[in-house]
This record gives structure tokens, sequence and C-alpha cells, in this order.
């Protein structure tokens, strides 16, 4: 079975992936503490509140779940003098197609990941934190439950904090293999133990009305690790680390066709997605050349290699200037990925080769996208079926002329219409798809008119009739049934 | 609905982590009966609703809704496939292919969409398999998972090979 690399590459900068893959490391709380760990809790519970809070929005620290919100403004939402208790929810429901950094995390570090929920516990007045596992993780749950219990046995956590009066409970909650509840209102909605269906927005902003209706913070397990490291480091000084408004470092998992897939955890924006490939993934398998590349987990804008993407920039003179670059050129950052219009996302990098076919991967990334649905709002729960079902005509050879035009009218009537943001993760890989990749869409829906429907989508009947039911011929089957119960 | 004092106990801890709200139970007590029982029964639904002060229709809903969730059993030892971009291009679907040759399961088609019933068992009970989506290990594809462990860069032979190390009996595996 194959491993990932085990030695950092070089122009990695690991904060939160220190301890990953250490070979002196273990994940129990002995190994965490001789390692200098929970000082930055010993430090927090010296702090008041309000400057942690201040010390995070200072580090510009940016969600590194998928939307990239900024985690100080989030948590300066929470109104901390309210009647109500406030709440605080790891999100550690990892499932966007190419995302693998959590899993490490959970596995091998789950003492950092609690000593950053502990601190944004304090910070916060939280009392009562629960951590979100993915019900696919059951392993990840136990370490995290044994990892709880340890830190407890050390007072880091329970009725008395240490020492300081502050009363922090954190429970595992494992989830059942459904993606939504990585979307923070269908994970409370879960959490309430009910179907995942995402809250529409207003009214409910988890900070105002979160978890059973109280003030409620949802963080990605990898921001929640990055608070323990703005409070070591004061939030200037992490600041520092990556690009203006693109701060901090963050973990890039890369997988497809490259040499050596893995996870590499980088300054945010210090790299090309040229270098990442090259540079750190060994390069593309022999003889084969780039084809397409999705940034930032499946739902993120497909990037075609070759075509030239326009940026702007500041020159010298403070004016701005416009740049053209290729696929290879783009920095790994939030702004720069959004402006050529994409997005960081997830930090999932999926990479193709020329020996793809792009439209059996965008039916796979469809067929997805159609199973995790959650079924609340039409346009999402219909549309994403269509274009699965679609892409498989046209996969399966049977694709008719007009299919391209229908897939991009189906994704556009799914964008923007839908209560929460899945709207837009199933319509645009359908919409950059066949953005980028007109020709080979075109080139696979050549029929005038539509095979017979697939067994599975239709009654024995008319398959074995093997021609379309068009209205007179249902008309017809219909006078016949009526003849037959005569 | 008698159940052994152990597990009745781990359901009372169990609840103890929702203060606030019973219901939030939900979700951990079916995973409870789901891996002491193998699925999840009408009278277990029932018992569970009546635990937590909930119609049996908040459990079942919340039941259809969930992927993992079964309401009938799977085999001795289920196996999961991941099907999505990164472990199918890395040979997803020829490893799920080899598994059921080897197991000897047919594999029934599902639903358009891949809805309803995705589980295929083999015919001595002692296999059953599905595709899941994405595992989170894209980087390792293909990936699967035999009951609760997880195996990554399964070529054909691990597979083989994990299949033979699979038990022949089992109190009830996940």
């Amino acid at each position: 079975m194959v491993s990932l690399i085990k030695k950092p590459h070089p122009k990695e900068r690991r904060m939160i992936f220190k301890n990953v893959d250490r070979p002196d490391w273990s994940n129990d709380i002995d190994t965490y503490l001789k390692d200098g760990g929970y000082a930055e809790l010993r430090k927090a519970i010296t702090m008041q509140p309000v400057d942690i809070v201040n010390e995070v929005k200072a580090s510009g620290l940016r969600g590194r779940g998928g939307a990239g919100f900024p985690c100080g403004v989030k948590w300066g939402f929470i109104k901390q003098d309210g009647p109500k208790p406030i709440y605080l929810i790891c999100n550690a429901d990892e499932s966007e197609p190419g995302t693998f950094k959590d899993r490490y995390i959970l596995h091998q570090d789950p003492h950092q990941l609690l000593e950053g929920i502990l601190i944004s516990c304090w910070a916060l007045n939280v009392h009562l934190a629960y951590v979100y596992i993915r019900g696919e993780f059951p392993e990840a749950a136990k370490i995290m439950e044994r990892a709880i219990e340890e830190a407890r046995a050390k007072k880091f956590l329970g009725e008395n904090m240490l020492g300081t009066g502050h009363k922090i409970e954190v429970y595992v909650h494992r989830g059942a293999g459904a993606y939504i509840c990585g979307e923070e209102t269908g994970l409370i909605e879960s959490l309430e133990g009910k179907r995942a269906y995402p809250r529409i927005k207003p009214p409910y902003f988890p900070a105002v009305l979160g978890l059973y209706q109280c003030p409620t913070i949802v963080n990605n397990v990898e921001t929640l690790c990055h608070v323990k490291h703005i409070v070591k480091m004061g939030g200037a000084e992490y600041a520092k680390i990556g690009r203006p408004n693109n701060t901090g470092t963050r973990i890039v998992c890369v997988s497809g066709d490259v040499v050596k897939p893995g996870y590499f955890e980088i300054e945010v924006g210090s790299i090309t997605f040229g270098e990442l490939i090259k540079d750190f993934c060994g390069g593309l398998k022999k003889g084969r050349k780039l084809k397409a590349v999705i940034p930032g987990g499946s739902s993120a804008k497909v990037l075609r290699a070759g075509e030239k993407y326009t940026l702007k920039e500041k020159a010298a003179d403070g004016s701005m200037v416009e740049k053209q670059i290729g696929l290879e050129d783009i920095r790994l950052d939030f702004d720069t990925l959004a402006a050529v219009g994409s997005m960081a996302g997830s930090g999932g990098v999926i990479v193709m080769d020329d020996s793809r076919d792009m439209v059996w991967a965008l039916n796979n990334i469809n067929e997805f996208y159609a199973h995790e649905s959650c079924g609340q709002c039409t346009p999402c729960r219909e549309g994403s079926l269509w274009m699965k079902k679609i892409t498989d005509r046209i996969v399966a050879g049977g694709g008719v002329e007009q299919d391209p035009s229908v897939l991009k009218s189906v994704a556009d009537n799914i964008a923007g219409k839908t209560i929460c943001a899945f709207g837009e993760a199933c319509s645009w890989p359908t919409q950059s798809f066949l953005a980028k990749f007109p020709e080979e869409f075109a080139a696979k829906a050549t029929k005038s008119i539509p095979p017979p429907m697939p067994p599975e989508y239709t009654s024995e009947a008319i398959t074995e009739n093997d021609t379309i039911a068009t209205m007179t011929g249902a008309r017809g089957a219909g006078v016949m049934a009526v003849e037959a119960m005569k | 609905m008698d159940l052994p004092s152990d597990f009745a106990a781990k359901i009372n801890d169990t609840i103890s982590h929702y203060p606030v709200s019973k219901r939030s139970a939900t979700l951990p007590l079916l995973h409870l009966f789901q891996e002491e029982m193998g699925y999840i029964s009408d009278e277990s639904m029932n018992w569970i609703a009546k635990k937590l002060e909930l119609e049996p229709i908040n459990v079942l809903e919340v039941v259809t809704f969930y992927p993992m969730f079964r309401r009938k059993p799977a085999g001795l030892n289920h196996i999961r496939v991941c099907r999505t971009l990164s472990c199918a291009m890395g040979g997803g679907y020829e490893l799920m292919e080899h598994f059921c040759k080897r197991a000897g399961i047919t594999r029934h088609g599902h639903g358009a969409g891949g809805h309803g019933d995705p589980i295929s068992v083999s015919e001595d009970g002692k296999f059953s398999i599905e595709f899941v989506e994405c595992l989170a290990s894209c980087g390792t594809a293909p990936v699967c998972m035999i009951n609760d462990e997880f195996h990554e860069g399964v070529t054909h032979q691990d597979a083989t090979e994990l299949l033979e190390n699979c038990p022949d009996k089992e109190e009830y595996a996940v």
C-alpha cells in the first residue's frame, strides 16, 4: 500500500502539521505536554477574553473550511453579554472531495486541536463545545474522545478549568455520512438531532441564532488550530506570515495525476501551482501534459492549462496594472484564486493530465453532488440529479447536441436560488467545465435525438420496444392499459 | 425491548452529553444501536423515540436522511469503497469490481442517482459492499474501509489479502 511522503518539503512552513509524521511523536497527552503543549492555554487564561478576540482579528486569519471568511470578524459577531449561553462547534466533517488535512490533525495531533478549542472557549465565554466529526472517521472520534478524557484528568477542561473557575465541557458528536453537515447551519441542525437541512440566513446566522437558537461559533479544525499559534505569536506577528489579507500558513492537499500526491503546509501565497506540481509533487507522470486543476475542493471552478488569466496588480508607482498569467503562475492564496474566477476553498487541489476525459470527470463530480444534495430546495434537489443524468448520458455515448446548453441552463438555475451555498457548489463544476472545455462536450454530445432511456430510468416495457416514448406513444400505451383493464 | 445493562449505561452516558436537548442524542444513539445490532430496526427506532421523548417519525426521518444508517443487516464484514473523483482517477471503480469478484458479490443496480439501497451482500453473508462518497484521503487513492478500519493506496493484491483476513464469525462488525 502506498504511503504519503513523510518528510516535509524544504519550502514548507509547518506550524499546524509540525507534529504530523514525526517519527518520535504519538497522539497522547504526555507527548504533547513534553513538547510544550497547553502552554498557550495557560497563557490565554492570563489574558482578557476580549484581548484574544482582538489578537485573532489582528492576525487576519481566514477560515480554512472553504469560504475563507475572516475568523476574527466571525468571532466579533458574538454578543458576549447577552442572556443566552454561547456555544462553540468544531467542524470536523471534512468531506469536500480533494481535501484531506483535518484527518491527519485529528488522528495525529488531537491535543493541538483541543488546545485551540479550549482557548477559543475562553475567548468567547463558552462553557459547552462540540467536535462534529464525520461518521466515516470512527477512529478519529475515539482518539478525540480519549484526548478529551486525558485533558480532563489534567484539569484543562471540566468544572474548574486550570483553577480559573471557568467550566468547559467538550464532547465529540459523530455525523453519519452526509456531506451537507459541513455547511454550518446544516451541521447545527444535525447536532440538534434532525435532518441536516441548512437554515436560511437571515435570520439564522449562527452567531445570533445558532445551536438551540443561541449564539454559536462554528470553526473548521485547521482554523481552531491556528488560534493556538496566534496566542503564541501575537496577532501582529502572525499576520506577517503569508501575504496581506492572506495571512498565515495553510495546508494544501494535492491528489490526482502527480507523481507524489500529498499534503503540504505553506505560507499562504508563497508558491504557485507550477511550483506545487513540479517541486512539491514531483511533476506529472512521464510523458503527460497538464490539462486542468481544480484548486480548492471539487466545488471550486476548474482552471484550464494553457489559458491566460488576467490579474490586476499594484505597480511600484501605486497604479493598477493588468497582467496576463498562465495556470502555472497562479499563486495559491485566497485573493488570487478569487481573481482568476475560482476559489482557494478548502485547499484540496485535484490535478488532471491530458489522459483525462473532462466529461467523465464532471460526471463523477455531478454524481457526488446529486447524492449529497439535502433535498430541501427544489432547484438543487432536482437540478443536481438532472445534471448527473445528462452527463451520464453523454458519457454513455448518447448525448444530444443540445445537452451542453441544457446542462448550462440547469446549472445557471441552481446557483443563487437555494438556501445554502450547496447550490453554488454543485453548479460551479458544471458551469466551469462547460466554459473551459466546450469542445470536449460538443465532441461527445452529437446525437440528434436521444437514445432510449437506460433501464434504471424507465419501465421495462419501454426499453424492450427500444423506441423513444413520444407523447402519442405514451398515450397509446395508456389507451392499451385502459383496454386491458376492461 | 430488553437491552444489556452495559449497553443501557452507554446510552445514558451518551444522552448526558447533551444537557440542553435530549433530541441531540438521536444520531449517537442510532450509531450505538447499529454497532450493537448491525442495523436499525423499527423496534430500535421506536425505543429511541420513546427514550428521547420524540415521535417515531423524528427518528425515522433521521435514519432515512443519513447514508451511514441502514434499516436491514449488511454482511458480516462491510466494505466501503470510495467512488469520488481522486479515487476514481486512481482506480476506485476497478477496486470495487475486484472486491466484488473476490468476495462473490453481485452488485445490484441502484436506483437513478445512486440513492435507495446501495448495499449489496454476498450470498454467504460474509461480505457486503457499497460505494461511498469521498473518504477524505484523496492523496492515497484508491481507499476503502472494511468495517471500521481504513485502508489507503489499496492495490488489487492488498484487497485480496484484506478479504482473506476478514473474520468468518464475529458478534457483529459495523
